[in-house]
């Protein structure tokens, strides 16, 4: 009785489930597996060819007293703040402008989005040319008269990861005015009504009806651009390789430098194990947040 | 972080069995030979295999070494073997050789006497892993020369430089004149280079051998070691100007008279060549910056992977044997640019700096280069701490020194 009652929740949906092996093995091997083989080798001191010969937190002592490791984390920083925050100012801005009901909407949101169909690389290397001294914005500027100009980020040791972020930005913020967009025309029209009826002037509106209601789309926004921070890597191989010097390394570079130019797994295993666990810290506690804190509510 | 997992996905399709029966023998060989005297160069080694009755398939690797290394490193790794590949004869290949993934040449040098036939000696020292032989050096590339336009010192006023002091010297006025002292171009390698360089000119090879084949650590914070950080604190402010970031970009700079020299291997007369100019009238060069005339024995060489088809495990064999044939030594130098591995053939094509440089070879003045006696990861550590010395001013000498040895102490 109680089986037909209650079947088993194993065979619930069968079908279903058994059509979504082949995901849940990919996902549980390649990216489960994946990381942690890559978390055990890198307390090994693997070089080119993996090899399982234990040297406890050597690697992770030598990544931390390396400079070039540390300014790649201070440039991910620098860049992954000013990133998140002027791309959803930007997008949110661009958004709130396109939803005016303007004319030619359409012919505006194909130019703001167009950007981000090129590849990182593209737009790496367009910026490149435009933030050159001698070809790019600097020798306009001078040719137009003002011969003092100086615009050249991408070699000055000191700005260069702002030129790197003037490139990120022109590339990513009309996805996520696309997304904000779609986030605006998803609220209702009668709050509008509503808000205008009592009196509530535009700009308050926005802060405090509108951005709260839009709050699933900012968490999306967000994790997007926070995925596409930690990866940065194509954009500054692209632009400026890194340099001047190592002003512009970003950690993924690090990573892939070490274990495919230095020849050693080991210490490219150990940085991108830091990088994982990044990400874990940041996505862990907010993951609880979101969605364990829903379930007991 | 995925990027190994990447790899290792593409490690399993490309491991995918590939088959193709042909008439000749087929032998893919990758090479990132791919500018213009390059390909030319290459070329000549193909034509070569395909009269041997096998057919050449060339595997050209765009974008230099750094790039090319790596995707033939994960090819034989992977299982997905070519019939021969390129790499810097030295350590680049040593944990494959290691692991058992190429293939032994100890029975095939000795009946071809290849001992005999190899000059320098250490050439095939780089080859030699436990006693056995494992590539065929094909020709030898050094570093160690100073290339200077004769255009930019006429128009600075002052007399082409004999040697690096004089070229220091000559700086302010080369400045005064716009023209950039010294083109040193944005590539890590190229910085780390040219300190190399002025190491074995300014300190002597003794002094290089020291740090880098006896790692002594101390004598690398020491005051000889000092006097090096000086020559390269100098010629970091000369070459302060430079907004290139390739090699030959850089090389463009001096042929075309807006830089005064620059530090670079002899694959940069290639450029020259290829730019119409000629060896002491419009450029001069200055082997070990005319302080320590002498040759690295880096430069290029093949290696065979294992194979388990016999055919074309023969076809290997031939291969090996049209590379160090002295026709095809000939004429492949000659396009290159660089030095034959032959003392017995005659290049009477040769230009002026490279027969400078056959007369250093003929003296016996050969040291071996870092290729040979440094692993990769240290040689990157190396880059990552002179790219940045060039490009921040404010770094001082005595930092530099300090994580120099602290990087000498912890080589391997």
């Amino acid at each position: 009785m109680s089986k037909s009652e209650r079947p088993n929740q194993l065979f619930r949906n069968l079908n279903a489930k058994v059509a979504s092996v082949p995901m849940v093995l990919t996902a549980v091997v390649i990216f489960v597996g994946g990381s942690a083989w890559t978390v055990l080798y890198s307390f090994t001191n693997s070089k080119l060819l993996p090899r399982l010969n234990f040297v406890g937190l050597d690697q992770y002592y030598r990544l931390w007293s390396t400079p070039r490791w540390l300014v790649s984390i201070e440039n991910l920083l620098v860049y992954g703040v000013l990133s998140l925050v002027f791309s959803l100012v930007i997008g949110f801005i661009l958004a709130a402008l396109l939803d005016q009901k303007i004319r030619f909407e359409d012919t505006f949101r194909t130019i703001f989005l167009y950007p981000f169909a090129l590849s990182f690389i593209v737009t790496g290397l367009v910026w490149q040319w435009l933030l050159n001294p001698e070809f790019g914005i600097q020798g306009v500027v001078r040719g137009l008269g003002w011969e003092s100009f100086s615009f050249d980020p991408l070699y000055n040791s000191d700005i260069v990861i702002y030129g790197i972020l003037i490139a990120a930005l022109w590339q990513g913020t009309g996805l996520i005015m696309c997304l904000m967009l779609a986030g605006l025309r998803g609220i209702d029209e009668d709050i509008w009504k509503a808000a205008r009826v009592d009196g509530i002037p535009t700009l308050k509106t926005y802060l405090f009806i509108i951005i709260p209601m839009m709050r699933p789309v900012f968490i999306t926004a967000l994790v997007i651009i926070a995925a596409g921070i930690v990866k940065v890597y194509d954009l500054v191989v692209a632009q400026t390789s890194g340099g001047p010097g190592i002003a512009s390394e970003v950690p993924a570079k690090y990573v892939y430098d070490y274990m495919f130019f230095a020849q050693n797994l080991g210490q490219g295993f150990a940085a991108s194990t830091m990088m994982l666990l990044s990400v874990v810290v940041v996505i862990v506690p907010w993951a609880y947040l979101e969605f364990g804190g829903k379930k007991r509510g | 972080m995925r990027y190994q997992i990447m790899s290792a996905a593409l490690a399993v399709t490309t491991a995918l069995p590939f088959a193709g029966p042909a008439a000749a023998t087929d032998l893919e060989v990758t090479h990132w030979w791919t500018s213009g005297g390059e390909a030319a160069a290459v070329a000549e080694f193909a034509k070569a295999f395909d009269a041997t009755g096998n057919h050449w398939v060339d595997g050209a690797i765009a974008g230099s070494g750094g790039t090319a290394r790596p995707i033939m490193i994960s090819r034989i790794t992977g299982g997905d073997p070519m019939g021969a590949t390129q790499f810097n004869h030295g350590r680049q290949a040593e944990e494959l050789v290691q692991a058992g993934l190429m293939r032994d040449l100890t029975e095939l040098a000795t009946r071809d006497k290849w001992a005999e036939i190899v000059q320098p000696k250490s050439l095939l020292d780089g080859c030699t892993i436990d006693g056995k032989i494992y590539c065929v050096p094909v020709n030898i590339h050094s570093w160690q020369w100073l290339w200077l336009s004769n255009a930019a010192f006429e128009k600075a006023g002052v007399p082409v430089p004999k040697n690096w002091n004089e070229y220091v010297a000559a700086a302010p006025a080369l400045e005064k004149a716009g023209i950039i002292p010294l083109a040193v171009g944005g590539q890590p390698w190229q910085s780390s280079g040219a300190f190399d360089v002025l190491l074995t000119a300014v300190g002597g090879t003794d002094a290089f051998l020291k740090v880098y084949r006896d790692k002594d650590a101390e004598f690398a914070a020491g005051p000889e070691l000092a006097k090096v950080f000086k020559a390269a604190d100098d010629a970091r402010k000369m070459a302060k100007n430079t907004n290139v970031q390739d090699w030959n970009q850089a090389t463009n700079l001096v042929i075309s008279g807006k830089a005064g020299g620059q530090i670079m291997g002899d694959w940069a007369q290639g450029e020259f060549q290829v730019a119409g100019q000629t060896a002491g009238k419009d450029y001069t060069c200055l082997p070990g910056l005319g302080l320590n005339e002498v040759i690295a024995t880096g430069g290029d060489a093949f290696y065979f992977p294992l194979l388990q088809d016999a055919e074309k495990s023969k076809a290997q064999e031939a291969l090996a044997e049209t590379l160090l044939d002295p026709k095809t030594q000939v004429a492949f130098n000659l396009k290159k640019g660089s030095l034959p591995v032959r003392g017995d053939i005659d290049l009477k094509a040769a230009n002026d700096c490279m027969k400078k440089g056959l007369d250093i070879l003929a003296k016996g003045s050969v040291m071996p280069w870092t290729d040979q006696l440094l692993s990769q990861d240290t040689q990157k550590q190396k880059e990552d701490l002179f790219s940045e010395f060039f490009a921040k001013p404010d770094m001082t000498v005595e930092e530099a020194q300090k994580r120099f040895a602290d990087i000498v102490a912890s080589a391997d």
